[in-house]
């Protein structure tokens, strides 16, 4: 186990060192560089540009540079926003949890609805609900998000009346019902992409799982087919879906981005968005790596849990 | 030197298995139905409507759909939906399809060299791909849209240099397993160059996952465009794109609602005939399914 995790471990951090070399280069790309925040200030001269580029080591070699940069990055310093000049680190802090809340509540809903949907797919292959899970799940793969946001919108807040347009809360009132009422309408339509990749996956995971030797020994045995699926298909099929849960983890950050565009969400998206409209490249810079470090960071913890459970893995 | 390879009959190419397999694929041909009336209707749709996709007219803003020959109703400035909507069509499925050519080229090109090559080299490019997919595709396309002048050519380099990975893994797995096949090593004996054998040799035998990937690729390319451009960092006004006719429809979506429906039904209708497209070649071309 600790040979794997070592492994494991070092992987990630070369993959981290990669996630830093291909940001630092974005970085690179900016107008003006790390001093875009100058060069729209009317009080400095060309002159001055030069003298703080030479203060700040902008005419070292770029590798000295990048290895700068990123030793401030490791020792917490991410540098500071541009518009009111907190720790990029602070700003992101204030924004985390509120997308940590609504990735949370979708994931869990993707997982619950794609879980029964794949499952029940694959133990009635061919009938009409799996026909109609199928084709559902492609056109839910097309649905741009931010459509669907604003499609729901239509439905449930202007034309039903039944959940509020956007924010996190009611001003004035923020009780836990408060926040669910906020919660249900975003984190289903930032779910329901995920609904259709984890019921297509746990489809046929299930449909492996159902051909293995193990379920005729079982079936052989007589043991029902309901305890066959609950306890030697379904635990088997959810195995490999951990570590999908990682390898979608991407894909839900820039679901989350858009949803909480649609939704007026105070989460790390809107954060973004913000920051890229007021050219606050420190926190753009800040979000872009972190967003990637989370990313690299779920994929070696769902690694971690997957060879927990699975002796296989660890050993193999 | 002459090589001999044993081919189908290239004229009859519709006879091929791959072709019938792919006839049979009822989503797939609804696929190929709908995206070519969309095309068909981009390119000669705007010829036939008697408005301008320019045309500004204060008098009829926000007329609902089918005000006189206001088939899909106008946006806020009184322009007509229904000739923007096909004039945005041509501009994203041009992004879209160029995008998907480059991150095609891209993607394979990596992969062949980091399938053939393996050592260093394989593992650098693909660990370049790793750290490359941990970043979530829009927050990359959006600091670097942010960041350059966001023309349409620039946008669609912008999409194709955040999407090319995919493809580069698909390309890296075939290669690896082809490289060592006994007409590789064939063409090795005989002293062909190492560009030869990549890209005459093994690539023609990869071609099958790498035109799935590019039709799925496509769809992707044409939400990526659609979530930028409705973000106000893609294709910039007054040029009309179908994300950024979604751009600000928001704000309107209790007195006209058809400005937020009607262009989000087109990319559906274009992503889903794309995906549904790419579903029926991986079948046809009997490609492993791992990805959905």
């Amino acid at each position: 186990m600790s040979a794997f995790l070592l492994n494991r471990l070092f992987q990630s951090i070369v993959l981290l060192v990669i996630v830093s070399i291909i940001g630092f280069t974005v970085l690179n790309l900016m107008p003006g560089g790390p001093l875009a925040q100058f060069g729209l200030d009317p009080g400095m001269t060309q002159k001055d540009v030069e003298r703080l580029a030479a203060q700040l080591g902008l005419n070292r070699p770029l590798w000295i540079q990048y290895l700068d940069w990123a030793w401030r990055l490791l020792q917490g310093d991410w540098g500071h926003s541009f518009r009111d000049g907190s720790a990029v680190l602070t700003v992101i802090g204030r924004h985390l949890s509120a997308t940590l809340l609504l990735m949370g509540t979708s994931t869990a809903l993707a997982i619950a609805a794609g879980t029964w949907i794949g499952i029940r797919g694959a133990t009635h292959r061919y009938s009409l609900f799996d026909y109609c899970a199928t084709v559902g799940a492609m056109i839910a793969l097309s649905v741009p998000t931010f459509w669907f946001g604003l499609v729901g919108i239509y439905i449930f807040t202007l034309k039903l009346g039944w959940v509020p347009a956007g924010n996190m809360y009611t001003i004035g009132d923020g009780s836990v019902l408060d926040y669910l009422h906020h919660l249900i309408l975003p984190s289903l339509v930032l779910s329901l992409v995920h609904v259709a990749i984890w019921s297509r996956y746990m489809r046929t995971a299930t449909l492996d799982a159902l051909s293995q030797d193990f379920v005729k020994t079982a079936r052989a045995k007589g043991v029902s087919e309901r305890r066959i699926l609950l306890k030697h298909v379904v635990g088997n099929a959810l195995l490999p879906m951990i570590a999908l849960a990682g390898m979608q983890l991407p894909s839900i950050l820039t679901g989350a981005l858009v949803t909480e565009t649609v939704f007026t969400w105070p989460g790390m998206g809107r954060l973004f968005l913000d920051s890229l409209g007021y050219s606050d490249y420190p926190v753009v810079m800040g979000l872009l790596i972190f967003s990637a470090v989370l990313v690299v960071l779920g994929n070696l913890i769902a690694d971690i849990v997957i060879a927990t459970v699975d002796p296989r893995i660890r050993l193999a | 030197m002459t090589v001999i390879v044993a081919h189908a009959d290239p004229a009859r190419w519709w006879h091929s298995r791959a072709v019938r397999r792919f006839l049979r694929h009822h989503l797939a041909l609804a696929g190929i139905a709908m995206i070519s009336l969309l095309v068909l209707a981009c390119i000669l749709g705007p010829f036939a409507l008697p408005y301008d996709s320019l045309y500004i007219d204060l008098r009829a803003r926000f007329a609902p759909p089918l005000t006189g020959h206001h088939y899909f109703g106008t946006d806020p400035l009184g322009r007509d939906l229904a000739v923007r909507l096909l004039m945005a069509g041509r501009v994203s499925l041009a992004v879209g399809f160029s995008a998907m050519l480059l991150s095609t080229l891209i993607g394979t090109l990596v992969g062949v060299t980091a399938g053939y090559r393996g050592g260093w080299v394989g593992a650098a490019l693909m660990r370049t791909v790793d750290g490359f997919l941990s970043y979530p595709s829009i927050f990359l396309v959006l600091a670097l849209a942010a960041t350059l002048r966001p023309s349409p050519v620039m946008i669609t380099v912008i999409i194709a240099v955040t999407s090319w990975m995919e493809t580069a893994r698909i390309v890296e797995a075939e290669v690896r397993s082809l490289r060592e096949r006994e007409f590789v090593q064939a063409a090795r004996m005989v002293g062909l160059s190492r560009a030869h054998i990549m890209f005459r040799e093994i690539l023609p035998n990869a071609m099958g996952p790498i035109i799935v990937a590019a039709s799925l690729a496509v769809a992707r390319a044409i939400l990526l465009e659609a979530y930028i451009s409705f973000l106000g960092y893609g294709i910039q006004p007054p040029l009309p794109s179908w994300g950024n006719m979604l751009n600000g429809a928001q704000q309107y979506l209790a007195s006209a609602p058809w400005l937020a429906i009607i262009p989000g039904a087109a990319i559906t209708m274009a992503v889903t005939s794309f995906n549904f497209i790419g579903d029926g070649l991986r079948d046809a071309l009997d490609v492993r399914n791992d990805h959905i």
